[in-house]
């Protein structure tokens, strides 16, 4: 039928852990970056970058990630992709430890790939279209007659025709164009999951839209798994089955997409929906529903990372962390009002 | 796999787009400035290659009588030197070795320079920090002291003076690459190729190395002039190029004792210096700017 699929391994060979292993488990995912102040200085400030994160990825769904900037979304994604090393904690892929010696790190990169934000400092300019597109499957000992007939067939998948942009340079194509060659560029390893760090958020809306729908599609054409990174709510909902909400490096709350956009349990996320410009005029967004910065991460809050910005706060919160809580359907939320045994004030009032 | 292969078929070939150096040259084919610098350099250079059939007389063979004569002088068209050689004859014979003594150091501290800095650059780290605080070192002398220091340990000759003029450019080259390999270094065009998983070396070949040595080539041209000017230097000092042997430099200090009664004649090699040295500054300057447009 076409290149990708005929070689393509059957998926029963590919597909190790089986239907029910999620295809990329992140357990107690820690990083912190540390920057001492000049030679000399002995004292060290400490960004707590991801600070304690697990979440699973089931095998064929798109997990939106969202938060504001900084709350470690981007590094969460490089530490997925081994672009930096993790202080603490563990990645599996389907089932197997990413690293060790089932699961190669070589293996693992042909098998998971990442588009990144900027469309144009992703792509070499000293590269053609179809070089930088068939350089991953030469890394892996395609040849160059097939590498590039690769990259025409997946020129042709995103929606650009071969015969005209296979030869250009990034220079001459524009910014939707650049990020559906990124994109093809992430499959032309034929990986199982793509990462999407803030793919669309340089585009205008409209090529935004083309390229969703492209991502879409492929999805469904390459059985491909999605971990979508926006900080756009609107696009993060139409695109995943599953949200998980970040703040200050720390999982607020996971749950199905519908469940977490109709019924927010973390005062984070209801503040996060609320700031959504509403598009009903009876209906305005009177008072800002969060206000001031987040607590810059080089000291954060103890307790809930949260309360310094919360309406619910209570004295708990600035003591006790609170741990994400199954509030029902898969549905987890790390605030103590989630819990019911949490002891917070607030709960007794109801 | 057929309905692709139809699609390319019935569509007209496209024209492959003008790749990055041929559109540098393009740009900088309609820079006057540059081109005028290139003819003059191209002039300079074949003149030198060709010298047997293009000087009028012999470089070594002088004339007692005819000494020191000033421009003009027939038979003598840039007049003679202090022992009576054609002075026409001994500049185009003198751009062979002083070209050669201001190209061959910056062409060999280009390749070694731009290794060590795109390797420290790349490494980063501590094995970048040891580096380029090595090569600090270097910059702690001025570049002149530090040829005549280098030249006056190895001794005078041509050989030496390459070599001398080699290692004051080095640190030069290799902080610049340094600089701009670092740049590079964290672009995602970089990191994506990091995820395919490709090895250090195929990054650095294929990624890397394109991006980094057009700046510093860019670069190394400027010190060509640099290069010229300490070279003849050396030559004037005694350091470098021995009498009789033609060259601007040792021409320049051999004809200083004639500076009041020819001083035109006098001044012919330091014109040539500055001619050519001025012409590989507005080259490079030009080569700059055209490579200097979006990439």
């Amino acid at each position: 039928m076409n290149v990708i699929v005929d070689t393509m391994k059957p998926v029963d060979d590919v597909d190790r852990g089986g239907e029910a292993t999620a295809l990329l488990s992140v357990r107690g995912l820690i990083k912190h970056f540390g920057s001492s102040n000049g030679l000399l200085a002995r004292t060290r400030t400490v960004v707590r970058a991801v600070d304690g994160v697990d979440f699973d990825v089931m095998k064929g769904e798109t997990l939106g990630i969202v938060g504001e900037s900084g709350c470690g979304k981007s590094t969460t994604a490089r530490l997925i992709m081994q672009i930096i090393k993790p202080d603490l904690g563990e990645i599996l892929f389907d089932g197997e430890k990413v690293g060790s010696t089932a699961l190669g790190l070589n293996d693992f990169r042909k098998q998971t790939q990442m588009v990144f934000q900027d469309s144009y400092a992703s792509l070499n300019p000293r590269l053609t279209v179809e070089d930088t597109i068939a350089f991953g499957p030469r890394v892996h000992g395609l040849p160059r007659k097939a590498a590039v007939e690769r990259a025409h067939d997946l020129l042709h998948r995103v929606g650009l025709e071969p015969s005209r942009f296979a030869g250009r340079y990034p220079h001459e194509i524009s910014g939707g164009q650049r990020q559906r060659i990124n994109i093809a560029r992430g499959l032309a390893l034929e990986p199982r999951l793509l990462i999407l760090d803030e793919a669309v958020s340089a585009l205008d809306k409209s090529v935004e839209a083309q390229v969703l729908n492209l991502l879409l599609d492929l999805k469904d054409e390459f059985g491909l798994t999605y971990i979508f990174i926006s900080h756009d709510l609107n696009v993060v909902r139409f695109m995943s089955d599953r949200v998980m909400v970040m703040y200050l490096g720390k999982v607020a709350e996971v749950g199905p997409s519908e469940s977490i956009f109709t019924k927010p349990r973390h005062p984070y996320t209801e503040a996060l929906l609320a700031s959504m410009p509403s598009m009903d005029p009876d209906h305005r967004t009177e008072e800002a529903p969060i206000t001031g910065d987040p607590p810059n991460p080089i000291n954060p809050p103890p307790g809930c990372r949260f309360h310094t910005r919360c309406k619910f706060t209570a004295t708990l919160c600035a003591n006790a962390e609170p741990a994400l809580h199954d509030v029902g359907g898969e549905h987890l939320a790390a605030c103590h009002l989630a819990n019911p045994e949490s002891g917070h004030p607030r709960l007794s009032l109801a | 796999m057929s309905a692709i292969v139809d699609a390319r078929i019935a569509l007209p070939k496209i024209k492959a787009s003008r790749g990055y150096w041929a559109s540098v040259g393009h740009r900088l084919m309609r820079d006057p400035v540059a081109m005028v610098a290139l003819a003059i350099i191209l002039l300079i250079v074949l003149a030198a290659i060709f010298a047997p059939f293009v000087a009028p007389a012999d470089p070594f063979r002088g004339s007692m009588l005819r000494r020191l004569k000033p421009i003009g002088f027939p038979g003598y068209p840039l007049g003679a030197d202090e022992l009576g050689r054609d002075m026409l004859t001994r500049l185009i014979y003198g751009g062979r070795l002083s070209l050669f003594i201001g190209v061959m150091p910056v062409l060999l501290a280009f390749c070694i320079g731009s290794g060590i800095g795109v390797f420290a650059g790349y490494v980063g780290g501590r094995i970048n920090t040891v580096v380029m605080r090595v090569i600090d070192v270097f910059f702690a002398f001025p570049s002149v002291l530090l040829a005549i220091a280098l030249s006056g340990a190895l001794g005078a000759g041509i050989l030496n003076s390459i070599v001398s003029l080699t290692i004051v450019f080095i640190p030069q080259i290799a902080r610049v690459s340094e600089a701009v390999t670092t740049q590079i270094r964290t672009r995602d065009y970089v990191e994506a190729a990091r995820v395919s998983g490709a090895s250090a070396f195929t990054i650095v070949r294929v990624h890397v190395l394109g991006n980094v040595l057009g700046p510093v080539f860019v670069y190394a041209t400027s010190l060509i002039s640099v290069s010229m000017i300490l070279a003849s230097g050396l030559s004037f000092l005694g350091l470098g190029v021995k009498p009789p042997e033609p060259e601007w430099g040792l021409m320049l200090n051999t004809l200083r004792t004639a500076i009041y009664t020819q001083p035109l004649v006098a001044a012919l090699p330091g014109a040539m210096i500055f001619i050519t040295s001025i012409s590989f500054n507005l080259f490079s300057d030009g080569l700059r700017s055209a490579m200097e447009v979006k990439q």
